[in-house]
């Protein structure tokens, strides 16, 4: 079970690793968004990750765009979707009680596989090749091209984000409906756009995310299981916090590749699932999220 | 034509059977239930038992979302401990059926009541996603303790023999799962008569009052934990004995959305609801099949695209139900009733 491992391997592991992290890190991102102004857990962040993977392979290998068109126009496809969830699912039920709204999105989940199957069949697919394939060599390490340029891209994403929510307006309009939505529709901030902008923001980073996964291990109706690693990362990281997401996702890519590396890949999830038990009954409001749970 | 029904005292008013209407067509339901296997045969009768398994597990998860409101995303792998466990017993012991079916349910619960210790420091949504990792860890115990739950390749369960009659066939299986489900679903009924299940209600209600008022939230939750355990790993041992074979991918995580959507569709939080919602989601695959079997003269890749329909069926009815219908089928059945029993005085 115990593979040898020397210092090079273990630096691999852990590039690879934080490589998968930052995926992680950037669909955390995008649950945060969706979390930070309605206050929906979206248990379908995951399905959405998997259906922005799909319409890029549809525009990019289907209609055979070239990635700098086939990139942008899966972006807005995936911000009508948002747009559209919201619209039809999330804003009926908006008064309604948080477990309802978390719900619909089990459904949603339910009906973005069907949908994704049904266009495109249950099959795993390749992307296309769109990112370099020279390994990079950090000392004696080698990390695999896709892994590095999906993590400086991920890196790029979220700390533009993070930028954007500190300073444009917007970002502060999304922060002030976080805090008090009664309070933010009296000094004029239109609350309904503000949900519907967030759910279209974070289907455009969900489905980033997805092309970048899809790029580096495929794609399939099944790789919304990717959204489970997401519910701890967002957990661990505290369910309102971008900075928290952005850590946490680092550390959980980590430490899955480590565990795979060390255990074998069976015990991936088993040890992020296990870790996330632990959070949830010592530090339940995460490692940098708002103290909002009773305990009772 | 019924005018309307006086309660005197607190009891009538908290009686299993309200009026001599409900009475009449319980006993309808005990009839149609026993007369059931003269009409119905083979196909139908596995679907009748099938339906049942899912009524016992449905009824556990809305004593334990729908009354005590603690989602949860892991009660298919309770089912799966109890199928696991009647598959152990059985195969390695012998053990009879009833008392298998026992432990089953004791194992389940026990393993419920660890899935609910969390429930001390969280509520509602984490909840949730702490049962989902508790389904994700039991799911991988199922794959790697391979001496107990034989891995990958899972467990052949023997006949189940009651009496030394042997129940192979859905047919016969029939009389044992019909009376257990009966039953299961009785006495879910009569628990929301006693303090437990009084207690549970009020925690859903509200768990701050609930506290308030003296009722130990920590350990009427486990119990509700317990009970709907018990209940799912009942299920899970009858469909050991249904299916004669137990593999980890038996139970996915989406038998566990399966019987949530059940609970909604059904109406969380009402007996009927439970029946309904079970009944109603077991037969919609059946159906879609049908339909898939009458359109393929016409389009012959309809089978394919049964699965993935079938998977935004179910989200088309969990959300449509949430949106426009949130108490469910029962509610409809309730606004049904009500006619008739207002019937011809308002409409």
């Amino acid at each position: 079970m115990f593979a040898n491992i020397d210092l090079v391997d273990l630096v691999e592991t852990s590039l690879a690793g934080l490589g998968t992290g930052a995926l992680l890190a950037l669909t955390g991102v995008a649950f945060v968004i969706i979390y930070k102004a309605t206050k929906v857990i979206n248990l379908a962040i995951g399905e959405m990750l998997m259906v922005g993977a799909f319409v890029f392979y549809g525009f990019s290998a289907g209609l055979a765009l070239p990635i700098w068109a086939a990139i942008p126009a899966t972006l807005v496809v995936a911000a009508l979707v948002g747009g559209v969830i919201e619209r039809l699912m999330i804003r009926p039920l908006m008064k309604d009680n948080p477990i309802s709204v978390f719900m619909v999105t089990i459904g949603l989940s339910s009906i973005l596989i069907g949908l994704a199957e049904i266009i495109w069949t249950a099959e795993p697919r390749r992307l296309p090749e769109f990112l370099p394939s020279q390994p990079v060599i950090i000392g004696e390490a080698f990390v695999a091209s896709k892994t590095a340029y999906s993590f400086l891209i991920a890196a790029a994403v979220v700390s533009a984000l993070i930028t954007v929510f500190a300073f444009w307006r917007g970002g502060v309009a999304l922060r002030a409906t976080a805090t008090d939505r009664a309070a933010a529709s009296s000094v004029g901030i239109n609350v309904a756009g503000v949900f519907s902008f967030s759910w279209m923001l974070a289907s455009v980073v969900a489905a980033l995310a997805g092309i970048l996964v899809g790029s580096v291990g495929g794609i399939s109706s099944a790789m919304g299981l990717f959204g489970l690693s997401v519910f701890v990362v967002v957990i661990l990281g505290g369910l309102d916090s971008i900075a928290g997401a952005l850590i946490a996702g680092l550390f959980v890519g980590w430490l899955e590749a480590m565990v795979g590396r060390v255990f074998g890949g069976e015990f991936k999830l088993v040890a992020t699932f296990s870790i996330l038990l632990i959070v949830l009954t010592v530090r339940p409001y995460g490692l940098f999220g708002t103290h909002e749970i009773e305990r009772l | 034509m019924r005018i309307a029904t006086a309660k005197e005292s607190y009891a009538a008013d908290e009686a299993l059977f309200k009026t001599d209407t409900q009475r009449v067509w319980f006993a309808a339901l005990i009839v149609a239930l026993f007369a059931y296997p003269l009409i119905g045969s083979g196909y139908w009768m596995f679907l009748a038992v099938l339906v049942m398994i899912n009524v016992i597990s449905t009824t556990g998860l809305n004593i334990l979302t729908g009354y005590t409101g603690q989602v949860s995303l892991g009660h298919a792998a309770f089912m799966a401990v109890g199928a696991y466990c009647v598959a152990f017993f059985d195969g390695r012991f012998g053990t009879p059926v009833l008392l298998n079916l026992v432990i089953a349910g004791a194992i389940a619960a026990a393993i419920g009541i660890l899935v609910g210790l969390p429930s001390l420091r969280i509520k509602g949504l984490y909840l949730a996603i702490a049962t989902l990792a508790a389904s994700v860890i039991l799911h991988f115990v199922f794959l790697n303790w391979t001496p107990v739950t034989g891995g990958l390749r899972g467990l052949n369960v023997p006949t189940a023999s009651v009496l030394g009659i042997e129940l192979a066939t859905p047919e016969r299986l029939y009389w044992l799962i019909m009376p257990i489900a009966v039953v299961m679903v009785l006495a879910a009924r009569n628990l929301f008569r006693t303090r437990i299940g009084r207690a549970f209600i009020a925690i859903r209600d509200r768990d701050i009052s609930a506290e308030i008022i003296g009722i130990p939230l920590f350990k009427y939750k486990l119990i509700s934990f317990a009970i709907s355990s018990f209940y799912a790993g009942v299920a899970g041992g009858l469909w050991a004995y249904l299916f004669r074979v137990v593999t980890p991918e038996s139970f996915p995580a989406l038998a566990s959305i399966f019987f949530l959507a059940a609970v909604i569709v059904g109406g969380a939080g009402t007996i009927v609801g439970a029946i309904f919602g079970a009944v109603f989601m077991t037969l919609v695959p059946e159906l879609l099949k049908l339909i898939a079997a009458l359109i393929t003269p016409w389009y012959p890749d309809a089978p394919i695209y049964l699965a993935p329909v079938r998977n935004v069926v179910f989200g088309v009815l969990i959300v449509g139900f949430l949106i426009f219908e949130p108490m469910g089928l029962a509610e409809m059945w309730r606004r049904i009733r009500r006619f008739f029993a207002l019937w011809p005085f308002r409409t």
